[in-house]
């Protein structure tokens, strides 16, 4: 700690952050533009300029800026002097000169930095005389609005983009006062993370273009805080809402997990919400018109699934109280977990790596302070993207960290660091099926099929701790390499091993397992991350449950005659057959969702369920963290929960547990009883009764304009306002005005604060926790006692067949999820389907890139354009796995090529 | 009067080759560092001879040395970067060395090189000087086929590759960290400091920049010792300087001349005095960036000390003057036109505010001023300073705003009380 003085009052602060961060830290309103918490101080605005005397006896002092000063004991400083303040307001003079002044039509009017720093300068009258320039602006794709005129040149979005992100088409063009922000022409921005650009711009240039579709202001948005529902990292985000639509997502604060940033999956894959294929009535499908009210609904169900033998099929993409209900419901003998077999067995075998495992799962914050990184199977930017932006900080601080206390730069001081860092990177290595995103950062890759990367994974445990089973038959090439990995994992002090389950490889995850152990083995404080297919899969595990396909078993061998459905396209999980087949054979089919999908339109009861911003919930991300989410506006009474309609058809027949429950908080601790493991869901929230001065805590801000005058065309009188049975939050703006603890936070805001940049208000430090803790509760932690070695069963190598390909799952971003695929935005950037073999397999099959391939994987045929990839083994080819038209199956599995269809095929092209 | 510097360089004939330069006694401070000198006895050498450097900032050139990491533990890769991108306006000093005797350069690179123990040095030209870019090009041929360059230099153990970088034409790439960022193909923004390049430079290992005249001074002193280079001037900062004047004097030109020499004696003796029908009202004395000296300041001697305590800087040590007929509005407007220009608009104020001071002075100068705009201009001068800004530019820009304003303020007032300039010939109505 060091004692500062500002303005003659003296303050503890921690000693060698920037003196910016130190007056935040403190409370202070000091304004600032280039300077970001997670990117660091360049010097460029000379907004946060402060005077600076040499000792307790200087009166005149100097004007220095805060972000470049590091705090030292007994500095004297004066934010409040005139001259500073002065010239605090003129930055701001010149900032304006060429500024559209066009706030009233600018979508980051109200939440917007440059408005807020305006004010706080007292800036207020326009000296510049002269005219403006203007720029053109450019289509930077689906995501992002671009409006140049506005730019303050900060430099904070190529800074963002290009050094914390890695994206290599977003730069600063030209020179003095025509400076350009943005492509080398029109184009689509590359990057997975550019949607962060629209926080990360202080003022209008870069803006949220789907909020644009329908646009509100910050201060009219209804928001709570809720969790991402589109992979299994589980990002904090803030959801908005107006007039029954949801309006955006932006980033929630989440020190330990998301940091500031989002991947363009969660922040654009919201606007399934709002679609025409959302189910908004309940459906009985024996009665016309179909569509039903809620009261119908739940006696049709209660009576299906009192009269019926009763299976429930739960969902990954279901929170975990919902899963509960319907485990509760049909019994724990009869609950089957509603994913495919292996990715049932790999999320099991995943969560018993984490239990049983010497190693533990760092969060996204401790993966970025990894020194070593081993990522085996994974294609990160497309299966945990946030998990890929982690490693990539991780390479970047790895030699940092090194070098810059040798040269007595202050980490913060990020040009600096830069310019001593150069191009050098952390260690890391990554063993996939084919080429990722984070190669470019890679110390070494190792492009092979799932078996061969668990060889590679076994050896480099085996070199690491002798006792881990030894590899026989490597090539010398691939010992050198898994000798390379394992010394720089031992010599590392915060080792790094990343898996999952994307591979559909238990023998690549428990190889990482052994890698894990063996380096706990050495004393190393090892971290283990295995990313899980999607946003509840650990919930779904910790749960229990029995296979998809014993709930097949038990309809087709008449065992059970009614299936409720839980949040679930079936047709995503198994072959169109086998589903087909169930629901030949089922007497009743009860589904529970939001949107309309190939197995809603076999339900014979469809209940009209909330999608995650009109619900309540829990979920637990790869890292075992359980993170509540809360409803964002009301419904009708049409739609409701999962939980709820289970819990209410519960009541209805008089199941004996479910009757004893009267409110959620009742459902949560009948979970954490049954569950034990699940003990800590009660502890993410606080209870519906939490009062903070007596008060709950609003969602809407309390400049939320038009209350009474929104439903003014349908009744004049201003109804009393829906309550929330399930949480302590209102959804007016009525209720407490202050800070809410950190895991109900609806809205950043704070007075002159009215950005997401209010964040730093809401932190005990800048950059660091927030205030109360970060949110989430961890529920894995590592055994004590460990198994020294998780597995003994090396694999052998992968042998090609002739006439066939191994098929390997391929993952997009876009596309490959199922919720966010149907969002209008997300959906303009799915890829167009396709298959990639290996370059030389092409040639032997004599196929030129776009020719079409034809191969039945099960029975089932297909016929996709050939992509040649280099990096593909010979023998297998990449199916991209979920993009909408792509049928179904489960990979990896061994695909007949089809020879005639692929003769027609070429016969009619040369035609 | 000694001439070291200039001494081998006759404008009408072609620079010496490799081995004229040796006849006349070239090279030899590079056998005898390589022979007696260790690298600390250079650095203490050049530091007991108060060389400045002649860049403009004037620090003192083996102080700036001894920052860099020396010894065994000192990263293994150093570079020396001659800074050749001499585009201040009015100032053509580096050129006359540069195009006159390149080997002289090269010489005291090696001895830089040497002093601070780099293996790769550059020479970061500006691009408009093509024929220096020939003359080196030929220059660093002939010395590592000399063997004074590359590997093994003299037999001495000693290696030192050489480089010539011309850049794109920004007077931005002066600025020392600026040229850093330029060389390693970035955009030539400045870098702040603390880290200094000496610490974190070209490609962040250690790195000095020094000026061609600072460089072109080494071979000398090395040859000639300290007390020697202190005894060439008339003043206390030591060695000659090579002066330059232009503007309406009667012989504009560049001479080499003892550090200390007054301003009147170099406008008198060598530039012949102004022009018939011109009268002297100010000068900038050392490049566009520094500020204005009149009448009262020609017997200051020409030196680091003399000319700051004047209130100004000086700089190059090339005089720009300004004569009677010229309008000081206009004079100071070209100039901030230049800055505004040269900006690399990295920070506010700079980027900012120097194009706002030019449309200002633009306006006076058209008779379109208002009496507010003196206030605006003035607050320019007051917070585009030292430590405000970024880098040295837009301080460097203000400097002659600033004292223009003080010496001339009275024809600024007119231009916009009367609304038009009194020296332009056309009648311009205000618009």
């Amino acid at each position: 700690m060091a004692t500062i003085y500002i303005d003659n009052v003296p303050y503890e602060v921690t000693a060698g952050k920037n003196l910016l961060e130190a007056c935040l830290t403190l409370g202070f309103d000091l304004p600032y533009f280039c300077w970001h918490p997670a990117m660091g101080s360049i010097g460029a605005c000379r907004q946060c300029a402060v005077k600076v005397y040499r000792d307790e006896n200087d009166k005149t002092g100097k004007l220095f800026m805060s972000c470049m000063e590091q705090v030292r004991d007994n500095l004297h400083i004066s934010i409040a002097d005139m001259e500073a303040k002065e010239f605090r307001a003129h930055v701001i003079g010149w900032l304006m000169t060429n500024h559209p002044h066009d706030c009233a039509v600018c979508d980051e009017g109200g939440s917007c930095h440059l408005q807020d720093m305006t004010v706080m300068t007292g800036h207020n009258y326009r000296q510049y005389r002269f005219d403006k320039k203007t720029y053109v602006n450019q289509y930077l794709g689906p995501f992002l609005n671009h409006e140049m005129n506005r730019c303050i040149q900060c430099y904070r979005c190529v800074r963002y983009y290009k050094d914390y992100a890695g994206g290599k088409d977003l730069d600063v063009f030209a020179a003095h006062n025509h400076l350009y922000f943005g492509r080398h022409e029109d184009g689509v921005l590359e990057s997975e993370f550019s949607g962060n650009l629209a926080e990360v711009c202080p003022t209008g240039v870069f803006t949220d273009k789907t909020l644009k579709q329908h646009y509100t202001r910050k201060w009219d948005l209804t928001t709570a805080p809720s969790v991402c529902h589109h992979c299994s990292l589980g990002c904090n985000i803030v959801a908005g809402e107006r007039y029954g639509s949801l309006r955006n997502i932006t980033n929630r604060y989440n020190g330990e997990v998301n940091g500031y940033f989002l991947c363009d999956r969660g922040r654009f894959g919201y606007e399934y919400v709002n679609s025409l294929s959302r189910i908004r009535k309940s459906l009985i499908r024996t009665q016309l018109p179909e569509a039903t009210d809620k009261y119908k609904a739940l006696q049709a169900a209660a009576s299906a699934i009192k009269a019926g033998r009763v299976i429930g099929i739960g969902s990954p993409r279901a929170s975990v109280e919902s899963n509960f209900v319907l485990r509760t419901l049909v019994g724990e003998n009869n609950f089957h977990h509603g994913v495919s077999d292996v990715e049932h067995d790999l999320a099991e075998l995943a969560l018993r790596i984490l239990r049983t495992g010497a190693a533990r799962t760092p969060s996204l914050k401790e993966v970025e302070k990894a020194d070593a990184v081993f990522i085996l199977g994974e294609d990160l930017t497309n299966t945990a993207p946030m998990l890929a932006l982690a490693v990539r900080q991780s390479v970047r601080q790895q030699p940092l960290l090194e070098q810059v206390s040798k040269a007595n730069i202050p980490v913060w001081q990020d040009a600096a660091v830069r310019a001593l860092v150069q191009t050098e990177k952390g260690p890391l290595f990554i063993a996939a099926s084919t080429n990722t995103k984070l190669d470019e950062l890679a110390t070494a890759t190792f492009f092979d099929s799932p078996d061969a990367i668990a060889r590679l994974g076994f050896a480099v445990a085996h070199f690491i701790h002798e006792e881990s089973p030894n590899v026989n038959g490597l090539t010398e090439q691939e010992e050198a390499l898994a000798q390379q990995i394992a010394m720089t994992l031992l010599a590392a002090e915060n080792p790094l091993i990343i898996s999952g389950t994307f591979s559909g490889s238990d023998r690549v995850l428990r190889a990482s397992a052994n890698i894990a152990n063996a380096l706990c083995a050495k004393e190393k404080a090892a971290g283990l991350v295995l990313t899980l297919p999607e946003c509840n899969s650990m919930g779904l595990a910790m749960l229990g449950g029995h296979k998809l396909e014993s709930a097949f078993e038990a309809v087709l061998n008449g065992y059970a005659d009614t299936i409720v459905i839980l949040e679930n396209d079936l047709y995503r999980r198994a072959g169109t057959e086998r589903v087909k087949q169930l629901f030949a054979a089922a007497k009743q089919v009860v589904v529970l969702d939001h949107l309309h999908h190939a197995t809603t339109e076999q339900a014979h009861i469809l209940l009209a369920a909330g999608a995650f911003a009109e619900a309540d919930g829990t979920l637990v991300n790869n890292e075992g963290r359980a993170q509540r989410f809360y409803q964002v506006y009301p419904t009708t009474e049409d739609i409701q929960e999962s939980w709820r309609w289970l819990f209410e058809i519960g009541t209805i027949v008089a199941h004996d547990q479910i009757i004893q429950w009267e409110s959620f908080e009742d459902l949560q601790k009948a979970m954490a009883k049954e569950i034990p493991p699940l003990q800590g869901v009660l502890a993410t929230a606080p209870p519906a009764d939490f009062r903070m001065a007596g008060q709950k805590i609003p969602r809407a801000p309390h400049r939320f304009s038009g209350r009474t005058a929104m439903l003014a065309n349908i009744n004049v009188s201003e109804p009393k306002p829906p309550e929330d049975p399930d949480n302590p939050m209102t959804y007016t703006m009525e209720g407490y005005r202050g800070q809410p603890p950190s895991s109900m936070i609806p809205f950043f805001w704070a007075p002159g604060w009215n950005s997401a940049q209010a964040t730093n208000k809401y932190q005990q430090e800048v950059g660091g926790p927030l205030r109360g803790g970060d949110p989430g509760v961890r529920l894995i932690e590592p055994d004590p006692i460990p198994e020294e070695i998780f597995s003994m069963a090396v694999p052998q190598n992968f042998q090609p067949l002739p006439d066939h390909l191994f098929i390997l799952p391929l993952y997009h971003i876009f596309g490959s999820e199922e919720l966010s695929a149907k969002s209008p935005a997300v959906a303009e950037r799915i890829p167009k389907p396709y298959v990639a073999i290996n370059s030389d397999d092409a040639l032997r099959l004599k196929l030129e890139e776009g020719q079409s391939l034809s191969f039945s994987i099960e029975g089932i045929a297909y016929e996709l354009p050939v992509k040649l990839n280099s990096t593909i083994p010979s023998g297998t080819a990449g199916l991209p796995i979920g993009l909408p038209a792509i049928a179904y199956t489960e990979l990896p599995a061994w695909a007949i090529l089809n020879k005639q269809i692929q003769w027609k095929q070429q016969h009619q092209t040369t035609f | 009067m000694e001439k070291p510097l200039t001494q081998h360089i006759v404008p009408s004939r072609k620079p010496l080759s490799l081995k004229e330069y040796e006849a006349v006694g070239g090279y030899a401070s590079v056998r005898k560092i390589l022979q007696e000198l260790t690298p600390t006895e250079v650095q203490n050498l050049v530091k007991d001879s108060n060389l400045r450097g002649r860049g403009g900032a004037g620090f003192n050139t083996g102080l700036k040395w001894s920052f860099v990491p020396m010894g065994p533990d000192a990263p293994a890769t150093k570079y020396l970067v001659a800074n050749a991108d001499e585009m201040e306006p009015g100032t053509f000093k580096d050129r006359v060395l540069l195009e006159g005797n390149p080997h002289q350069l090269i010489e005291g690179m090696i001895v830089a090189a040497y002093a601070i123990q780099a293996n790769i040095s550059y020479v970061f030209l500006r691009w408009a000087y093509k024929l220096a870019a020939k003359e080196i090009t030929r220059a660093i041929a002939e010395a590592y086929e000399a063997g004074y360059l590359g590997k093994n230099i003299q037999g001495s153990g000693y290696n030192l590759e050489m480089h010539l970088h011309t850049g794109v034409g920004r007077y931005m790439c002066g600025e020392e960290t600026a040229l850093l960022n330029a060389l390693e193909g970035k955009r030539a923004n400045p870098r702040a400091k603390p880290p200094f390049p000496q610490v974190s430079g070209l490609y962040g290992k250690p790195t000095i920049v020094n000026n061609v005249e600072t460089l072109c001074c080494l071979p000398h002193i090395i040859n000639n010792g300290a007390e020697w280079f202190k005894g060439l001037s008339r003043s206390a900062d030591a060695g000659t300087k090579l002066f330059g004047v232009s503007g309406r004097v009667k012989t504009p030109g560049c001479w080499e001349l003892p550090m200390g020499t007054t301003i009147r004696e170099i406008l008198e003796d060598y530039a012949g005095g102004m022009q018939e029908g011109y009268l002297f009202r100010g000068l900038l004395p050392g490049g566009a960036s520094t500020d204005f000296l009149v009448e009262e300041h020609l017997d200051l001697p020409m030196d680091y000390g003399s000319i700051q305590a004047a209130g100004s800087r000086m700089g190059t040590g090339t005089m720009i003057i300004l004569d009677d007929q010229t309008c000081p509005v206009g004079f100071v407007h070209n100039l901030q036109h230049f800055f505004a220009q040269e900006s690399c608009g990295f920070c506010t104020p700079c980027r900012d505010g120097l194009p706002w001071v030019e449309r200002l002075l633009l306006a006076i100068d058209k008779g379109e001023g208002r009496p507010e705009d003196m206030l605006a201009l003035e607050f320019h001068t007051k917070y585009l300073g030292p430590g405000n800004t970024f880098c040295a530019l837009a301080p460097g820009a203000m400097e002659p705003l600033q004292s223009a304003l003080k010496y001339f303020r009275e024809d600024f007032e007119q231009h916009i009380v009367e609304h038009h300039c009194p020296w332009s010939t056309v009648w311009q109505p205000s618009i």
